[in-house]
């Protein structure tokens, strides 16, 4: 090749430009690791993403009352709600036309339910009216609703027909935060008993934080024996981490319920020592002991993990040049060794907060109804109460809490620093 | 133990105290694990200790618990469905973690940050609510209740495992060493083979390990994505303990201790192995 004369634009063997073919280059290695990253990425989409996305779509999904009654929720869009009088003649044609469409077709008690969920009594207004609609051949319809029940002639039933006709709400997200939308006063606090999420989001945060704190207080010690001893003797002592670790959940939770029921390991030894009379054997289970105590087991190891590799980095020789100008080794510690384990302390908490903030089997388990979390509402909505709309708005809210903290790891941690074992 | 003789009486004190307090945390981790292997020789259907096991007495000990385990038909479904369900999703999340590792450890990838972060998500995810999700979805496309539904649920759940795992065995990874290869004769396809696939091994290995322990301890998902067709050891186990507690799980928890302490060594060798061979001495 010839030597390149000054300013000649510098060219390849193949003689295109050097820039160009260095783009090509650089194209042609993005293009290939996309395509190796492709499948997966795909993969995660379909089987995780999309189920993720469409669960927050079931949050705000009310398409269940215009599906129900078209024709009178059409209608009832040009009514004025808050006019005091009852819709025409036409609204109820139209809602008796819809019912007993509903009613034929047994979907009808869907909408009483979901009506329901706002004001209690809706279901069995819609049950009730299903059952005799069918019967009424021609009008006026509006006396005929309502005899059927009295409700149908009540402003605030068609104040809250209106109110929770369009396709997309906001009910259940309100619900999860103890609001609600009332049809005259906008959104408003929930009824006094009716509040029950704000309270339950409370203890889960305040449990998961006693929980982060005693992994913190019970990891810190021993994260600190086995950075300071020889390879040797810490590569034993971890794996008395490390097999926790890799413990099922369900064998440790098992092992916790032998160990602290009333007839249990602990219970037994207590009344044997006599510290303990028969009669009065400790409650440490099924309530928040049991929740607290078998969790901050479980979840130890995700603390000392991070803290031991911390503590591992920081030379030995800051604490003696503390010690030799003068520090006690007390305050030492406290000032030259603590301050560098904060990052270890920061990962560790974050990461045992955002696992103990989901979990569902433990306190379902042990937890009995002091000690729940609330991940066992949610399950309980979708299994037992089958109203998925709220379980997913509660859900939404519990992710909502965990990307949060989840930004702050990456922040102090970063997640490409994620190790495992 | 030998103190430097500068060392005061309180120090040393302390030192003791400190061995002590680490000695009882120890013992916090570990007994409730170890304490549940005697319990379930137990002769009689308690979680607890009987005079005759105190005093040793081989009347106070039996297998029966595992005869209950070994003869049992819904246990012996539950460790089929565990391992094919195991099995599959962990050669399929594998497979693409392996995959996506290679590529993300690449010199220039658009969005690394952004893909790694979704790739990751559903490690990250609370369990209860992916298992939520993937109920509302699943049930939509019928994969609800079927062994496919709970193997693509698993999969999904052990990915970001092994592309932590993979991509951390090719941090540092000399790309001089390919190249070498390839300017020696040999052909992209015989230098991955080759180069890259040795040094990835160890990585791929435990990753997969990871996965199949994921998949293999879930219980949340397969509640949810699953029916009692799909019933796997831990959602055996949550019934069991939620209907009527017997001590044969127990039994089956000793058994899943030694399947815990098998795959803790191999994944502490494969480490090892793994530091060895980048050269990476074991600190």
């Amino acid at each position: 090749m010839e030597s390149a004369q000054p300013g000649a634009i510098l060219t390849t063997a193949d003689g295109a430009p050097l820039k160009q073919s260095l783009g090509r280059a650089l194209r042609r290695e993005k293009t290939v690791s996309l395509l190796l990253v492709a499948p997966l990425f795909l993969f995660i989409v379909v089987t995780f993403l999309i189920p993720i996305a469409d669960m927050l779509l079931r949050g705000v999904d009310n398409k269940i009352v215009s599906e129900q009654i078209p024709r009178a929720v059409a209608l009832l869009a040009e009514w004025d709600g808050g006019g005091g009088e009852l819709p025409g003649e036409a609204v109820f044609s139209a809602m008796v036309a819809d019912l007993q469409k509903g009613a034929k077709a047994k979907t009808i008690n869907r909408l009483g339910k979901r009506l329901n969920y706002e004001k209690s009594g809706m279901s069995s207004l819609f049950r009730k009216s299903a059952r005799r609609v069918l019967r009424l051949k021609e009008g006026p319809y509006r006396e005929a609703l309502v005899k059927i029940d009295r409700r149908w002639g009540d402003i605030q039933t068609w104040q809250l027909i209106k109110t929770f006709s369009p396709p997309y709400t906001g009910g259940y997200f309100l619900t999860a935060v103890d609001m609600r939308l009332d049809p005259a006063e906008g959104i408003v606090r929930q009824q006094e008993d009716r509040r029950i999420y704000l309270n339950l989001f409370g203890r889960t945060l305040w449990l998961s934080a006693l929980i982060t704190l005693l992994t913190l207080l019970l990891g810190y010690p021993i994260a600190y024996l086995l950075a300071t001893l020889p390879t040797r003797t810490s590569n034993l002592l971890i794996i008395l981490v490390l097999l926790p670790f890799w413990t099922s959940l369900l064998v440790r939770t098992t092992s916790w319920i032998a160990l602290l029921q009333q007839e249990g390991v602990i219970n037994d030894v207590l009344v044997a020592v006599g510290i303990l009379d028969n009669d009065s054997r400790l409650a440490m289970i099924h309530n928040r002991i049991g929740t607290v105590v078998a969790m901050t087991h479980i979840l130890l190891p995700f603390m000392v993990l991070p803290l031991y590799s911390v503590m591992k980095t920081i030379p030995p020789s800051y604490m003696r040049a503390a010690v030799s100008l003068g520090a006690h080794p007390a305050l030492a510690f406290l000032r030259i060794y603590v301050p560098n384990t904060v990052p270890g302390m920061g990962a560790g908490g974050i990461l045992v907060f955002i696992l103990a903030i989901g979990y569902y089997i433990t306190p379902a388990l042990v937890g009995g109804s002091s000690g729940t979390f609330i991940s066992n509402f949610i399950a309980n909505h979708i299994s037992s109460t089958l109203n998925w709309g709220l379980a997913a708005a509660l859900g939404m809210l519990l992710l909502a809490i965990v990307l949060a903290l989840y930004l702050l790891y990456d922040r102090i941690v970063g997640i490409d620093n994620m190790k495992l074992g | 133990m030998k103190f430097p003789p500068y060392t005061t009486p309180l120090e040393r004190l302390w030192h003791y105290v400190f061995r002590i307090i680490c000695g009882a945390v120890f013992f916090f981790l570990i007994f409730p694990i170890v304490v549940i292997i005697p319990l379930s020789f137990n002769s009689v259907p308690f979680f607890t200790f009987t005079d005759a096991m105190l005093s040793f007495d081989p009347a106070g000990y039996s297998l029966r618990w595992y005869q209950d385990f070994f003869t049992s038909l819904n246990w012996q479904r539950a460790v089929e469905n565990s391992a094919v369900i195991a099995l599959f999703s962990t050669l399929l999340a594998t497979a693409l973690g392996t995959l996506a590792a290679l590529g993300l450890s690449r010199r220039h990838v658009p969005l690394r940050t952004t893909l790694m972060a979704l790739l990751i998500s559903p490690m990250i995810v609370p369990l209860i609510i992916s298992a939520c999700g993937m109920f509302f979805f699943y049930s939509r496309v019928n994969l609800q209740g079927t062994f496919i539904g709970v193997i693509l649920a698993h999969a999904a759940l052990g990915t970001p495992f092994v592309v932590i795992t993979v991509t951390a065995t090719l941090v540092g990874f000399d790309h001089s060493l390919t190249r070498a290869a390839v300017s020696l004769g040999a052909s992209p396809a015989r230098a991955f083979f080759k180069i890259i696939v040795p040094l990835i091994l160890p990585g791929v290995i435990s990753g997969a390990l990871f996965a199949f322990i994921t998949s293999f301890d879930e219980v949340v998902v397969i509640l949810f994505v699953g029916t009692v067709e799909q019933r796997t050891i831990p959602w055996q186990m949550f019934s069991g303990i939620r209907e009527q507690i017997s001590p044969t799980i127990l039994a089956v928890a000793t058994l899943l201790i030694i399947v815990s302490m098998l795959l803790l060594t191999s994944v502490e060798m494969l480490r090892r192995r793994g530091e060895k061979l980048r050269g990476i001495t074991p600190q």
